[in-house]
Parts: C-alpha cells; structure tokens; sequence
C-alpha cells in the first residue's frame, strides 16, 4: 500500500500552527506543544527510563524546535520532526549515562531471531473482564518497558501513536526494512509477554490441536 | 504452502494490510492450515489492539509547567511576548 497521499485535518491544522508560530505568533507555538508534549515526554521516558532525564529531553526539544523553526521543512510533519530532535536528545543522555559505550537506536539485530516464537496459547475471549483497567494498564505498560530501546522505540511510535512505518524510519533515521523488522520483532514480543498474563487456563500449546 | 517462519516474516505486513493481493491470499490459506499460526495471528492482532487503545498520554502538571516557563523564558528573550 502507497503512504496516503492526501493531507488529514490534523495535519492540516499542524500546517496552520507552524505556519503561525514561524511569523512569531507565541500562542500558536504553545497549541503545538499541548498537542504534543504527552507523546513525546512518554517517548522520552520510554528510551531514557528517567523521569529527570525525560523532562530535560522535553524542554530541550520543544526549545531546539522553537529555536530552528525557520529550518523545518513543511514536507514532513512537525511531529514527525519534534520526534526526530527528541530521540536524539534522549540517546544522548543515555550516552551520558553510559559513557563507556554508544548508544544507537540503529544496532544490528539478528534477523534470524526475528521469528522466534516460544508460547502459542489461545487467549482468554476478554483480558478487559479479568483484569481491572489499571492492572491492564500496568501489564502493558510493564511489557513495553521490558523491550530493549530500539524495539520500544519503534513499537511506541508505530502502534501507540499512530505514525505510519515511513514516518517512524523518517523520524528514527532508519531505513524502512529496518523499521519493519524491529516493529515484527516488538509485536511478536510483546505477544508473548501479555500471553503470560492472557492466556486462557488451562491451555497449554497445541491444546487446541 | 508457506513454511511458518515464512508466514511470520509477512505477518506485521499482513496485520498492517499492507501485503499485496497475491502475497495475501498464500498467507490467508497458511493460516487455514496452521492453528499454531492461526493463534500467534490472533494474539499478535489482539496485542496491538490493546496498545492502539491506550492513546491518551498526559503529562504531569508540574512538567508541564516548567515547560511552559523555558518556552516562555526563550521567547521573551527573543522578544517574541
């Protein structure tokens, strides 16, 4: 399938914001980080797993866009762009962190493991039943957190907000294969770990065979 | 028929709807065939659904005032309030 070419309302209205913060309007700037400031201060926590460290990235991103915004090109999206200086700002306080080694969101995976499966089990018709919306929400949450960088990255930007797999590689700077197998990889994962939690008792594998 | 580690190697495609008429029909009929297959599918789709639903992200309040106050701070500096 081709990226739909045709401009969304939302992004319509993000064209409007930018356009107007670019000729200096102050309170079209904040509607833009409003709209944003969730996303990416989770994004931030997600590859930083520091509260601190998350707040800093956020502050450091909105005040580089603000900063550069005569450079942004309006062929992308803003968010796409904000989430592009806010990775990078986030792998740099890792690096910080962790000064004795680089950390790149762009590590080569084994892609022979990709496909790893481990558990098939079927789930219970409705986990929403037997669990209460916080415990769910914590075992989500508890999963993703347990991914490795490059796997939550990407898996929180396809699946969670909503970017399509050309505007991830776009704003992660990977290329579309590369976005493509950490997405797999992230999805089958994650599947494994809520099945730990979901699956239906009394079902091991191939009870249903 | 495709091998299963075939299947899975289109499988964030196929989910995405992003697999091509041809391709999409051998995976249609693996799945068919294969209940191990059929259930790594469903459970792969249920995982996203469940993480597609927990869109909405809100900031603590304290973070967000402190950002506010940089931005401001910033504009101020560059005359712009």
């Amino acid at each position: 399938m081709e990226p739909v070419a045709e401009i969304s309302e939302e992004v319509r209205e993000e064209l409007v914001l930018v356009e107007r913060a670019r000729t200096g309007d102050g309170a079209a700037f904040s509607s833009l980080i409003r709209r944003y400031e969730g996303k990416i201060f989770r994004l931030a926590m997600n590859i930083t797993q520091n509260r601190e460290d998350a707040e800093d990235v956020l502050q450091e991103a909105f005040l580089k866009a603000y900063e550069h915004l005569d450079q942004f090109q309006g062929n992308s999206r803003f968010y796409t762009w904000i989430v592009r200086i806010a990775v990078n700002q986030s792998l740099m306080k890792l690096r910080k962190r962790k000064s004795d080694r680089t950390v790149s969101l762009d590590e080569q995976i084994d892609t022979g493991e990709d496909t790893v499966v481990r558990e098939i089990a079927t789930w219970d018709p409705d986990p929403e039943v037997q669990f209460s919306r916080e415990e769910l929400h914590k075992i989500l949450s508890g999963a993703v957190d347990e991914l490795e960088p490059i796997y939550r990255t990407v898996f929180t930007l396809r699946d969670v907000d909503g970017l399509s797999t050309e505007e991830t590689a776009e704003a992660l700077e990977l290329s579309v294969p590369a976005v493509k197998s950490r997405l797999l990889r992230a999805r089958l994962q994650l599947r494994e770990k809520l099945t730990r939690f979901f699956k239906r008792k009394g079902d091991d594998a191939f009870a249903y065979m | 028929m495709l091998t299963c580690k075939e299947f899975l190697g289109e499988l964030s495609d196929f989910l995405d709807e992003r697999t091509h008429q041809e391709i999409r029909t051998k995976l249609e009929r693996h799945l068919a065939e294969c209940p191990n297959c059929w259930v790594i599918c469903d459970t792969t789709r249920k995982t996203i659904n469940f993480y597609q639903g927990m869109k909405e992200c809100s900031i603590p309040e304290d973070v967000h005032s402190r950002l506010m106050a940089a931005v401001e701070r910033k504009m101020r500096s560059e005359g712009q309030v």
